[in-house]
């Protein structure tokens, strides 16, 4: 069985609004001083799901990709330390910047240039941009299925029966691998690196593919060539009226604004 | 001339509020010269009038069901169908568990591109321009299209719907829905929940990781139901167990718009704004003076919750 996971490296998503800051000519967020970037958090949630079907299997092999910047490593070995077997970095100065489309389509060459692969898993969308789109442009760039934000699954032989969560409930939903599936926060805590794990991952070789490598054509990847133009990037203004109830207790604040909440006809 | 499609839902039979929301969208792009707004309903012709009447000039009718979430592969051949036929150059759907899979999958059939999320949007020298929220709220990024169909799901809530006209009417027009449908649904269940569903709530009293304590939900809930309103949670909280995932009000949860928001031990990370900043009136227990969560109240209480909320519950009953 084998196993695509695919992993991003982004700004701290728990980083405070007083650090964060635009670079509004350049439509970039800069990053925050002393805060690293982090592996996207749905994003051990996939590899975790890889691993819990491989270990049910007892056999099978867990290729992390990555594409980015070279902290895109940093991604890359979490998985690894958490117990994927391999790693590519997809890498080209003609990959920064670009859209969900266009990664998409990366994303789904490196796959076929793996080869052989059952499942394709990827966290429910990057809390960067948040839009959720990759695993469905991955899986329609493959020509498979995909089913999307799953808290759980389970595979008999070819067919992966998946637990998925909608706005308003559950959905329990089958497909014929091979598949791309997103997971969700509900899926379950990642297992945490050992640290001989850690060692190990040290010596597992990551594999470092081009634009080229990929076979992509010169309108297929560049910023130049996004499909969803960014026009502009700032952050929006929010201005403070608030008024804080006083008083000389805890006890007389909440009457106060028990009274405060009924003169503006609030409760 | 091009138009605008809007791809409308359904809940227990009737058209879904969100839908009526996407064709105030619709109608606003049409002021601005973006051509006649046709809708996409999966059902039968009752659902065609108050389509017509909250906006559309033409309704395009898909078998029923072709449009249920985890249906996005047969939905999206009803809808690539539905906007050939009506000749949209923009397609809006809802931010919903059905949007979320068929903005893409027909942006990629199409070779274009789709803006999730979308909190407003504007014609721009004829092309749609869309501004949406990232990095968690803290920036918001305004968007183009390269290709000619231009895709956008509206995040819920982010529009008012406008006032019903029984006196509008249109054409309606019946669609294939002809997609191949690889994944098969076996079961779908509602979420259990507890009183007042947490959308259509008028009061909302949430509950965040500053509570340290999973029984202080026990103390939300006493006053939530008290104001005849729902439960929610941030996401820290969700995520350490503490609260179900079906009440996450935020980024990656619930959008509310309660007359009043009553945030407990919450700072108002831009996760969490991003799901209750449009309730008309936000009311923050806090310790710190300089949370983000106190700023964007209009009344505060500075003080520790575990002081403040029971008393708070008895002076609420004392008023009555």
């Amino acid at each position: 069985m084998n196993i695509v996971v695919c992993v991003k490296q982004i700004p701290d998503p728990e980083t405070p609004a007083s650090q964060f800051a635009v670079d509004e000519a350049a439509k970039r967020v800069i990053p925050a001083q002393g805060i690293a970037p982090v592996v996207n958090p749905y994003d051990p949630q996939a590899t975790e799901a890889a691993l819990r079907l491989k270990d049910a299997a007892g056999e099978g092999k867990v290729t992390v990709i990555s594409l980015g910047e070279d902290s895109a490593r940093d991604a890359i070995k979490h998985a690894l330390a958490m117990g994927a077997d391999e790693g590519v970095l997809l890498s080209d100065p003609d990959f920064e910047n670009i859209d969900n489309f266009q990664t998409a389509t990366a994303l789904a060459r490196a796959i076929e240039k793996v080869g052989d692969v059952d499942l394709v898993l990827m966290g429910r969308a990057s809390a960067d941009w948040d839009m959720g789109v990759a695993p469905l442009g991955v899986a329609e760039q493959l020509g498979i299925p995909c089913v999307t934000i799953a808290k759980s699954m389970e595979l008999d032989g070819d067919t992966l029966t998946v637990e998925r969560v909608l706005d308003d409930g559950f959905q329990t939903v089958e497909v014929d691998t091979p598949a791309v599936v997103s997971i969700s926060n509900e899926f379950g805590e990642p297992r945490y690196p050992q640290l001989r794990q850690i060692m190990l991952a040290a010596k597992k070789t990551v594999q470092v593919w081009s634009a080229d490598d990929l076979e992509l054509e010169d309108d297929e990847a560049g910023e130049d060539n996004r499909w969803l133009a960014l026009e502009a990037l700032y952050i929006p203004q929010v201005e403070s009226n608030v008024e804080i109830i006083e008083g000389d207790s805890p006890e007389e604040q909440a009457q106060n604004l028990a009274h405060k909440l009924r003169e503006a006809k609030l409760i | 001339m091009p138009g605008t499609l809007i791809i409308a839902e359904t809940a227990d039979g009737a058209v879904a509020p969100l839908s009526f929301e996407l064709l105030a969208a619709a109608r606003a792009l049409a002021d601005e010269g973006a051509g006649s707004v046709s809708a996409l309903v999966a059902g039968d012709e009752s659902l065609a009038q108050p389509l017509f009447e909250h906006g559309a000039d033409a309704v395009y009718l898909a078998p029923a069901g072709s449009l249920d979430p985890g249906y996005a592969e047969t939905g999206a051949g009803a809808a690539l169908a539905a906007r050939e036929a009506a000749d949209a150059d923009i397609v809006l759907m809802g931010q919903t568990s059905v949007g979320r899979d068929l903005g893409p999958l027909m942006a990629f059939r199409l070779n274009t591109a789709v803006a999730m999320e979308c909190l407003s949007l504007a014609i721009d020298g004829g092309r749609l321009r869309a501004v949406r929220s990232c990095y968690g709220g803290n920036a918001n990024a305004e968007v183009t299209w390269r290709g000619d169909v231009q895709i956008a799901t509206l995040k819920p809530k982010a529009l008012d719907p406008l006032p019903a006209d029984a006196s509008r009417s249109g054409s309606v027009t019946s669609i294939d829905a002809t997609g191949e449908q690889r994944v098969r649904v076996i079961s779908t269940e509602a979420a259990e929940s507890t009183g007042v569903r947490l959308e259509d709530a008028e009061v909302v009293v949430s509950g965040g990781r500053g509570l340290g304590d999973p029984s202080a939900f026990e103390m939300m809930e006493e006053l939530s139901q008290l104001l005849g309103g729902a439960t929610g949670a941030s996401r820290a909280a969700c995520d350490l167990g503490w609260y179900p995932p079906s009440q996450q009000v935020g980024l990656t949860g619930k959008t509310v718009t309660p007359n009043l928001y009553i945030a407990v031990a919450i700072s108002g990370a831009s996760q969490h704004m991003a799901g209750m900043a449009g309730s008309k009136n936000i009311v923050a227990v806090n310790r710190d003076p300089d949370a983000n969560m106190v700023q964007v109240s209009r009344f505060a209480v500075v003080e520790d919750y575990k002081k403040v909320v029971p008393a708070l519950i008895e002076a609420i009953k004392a008023l009555d």
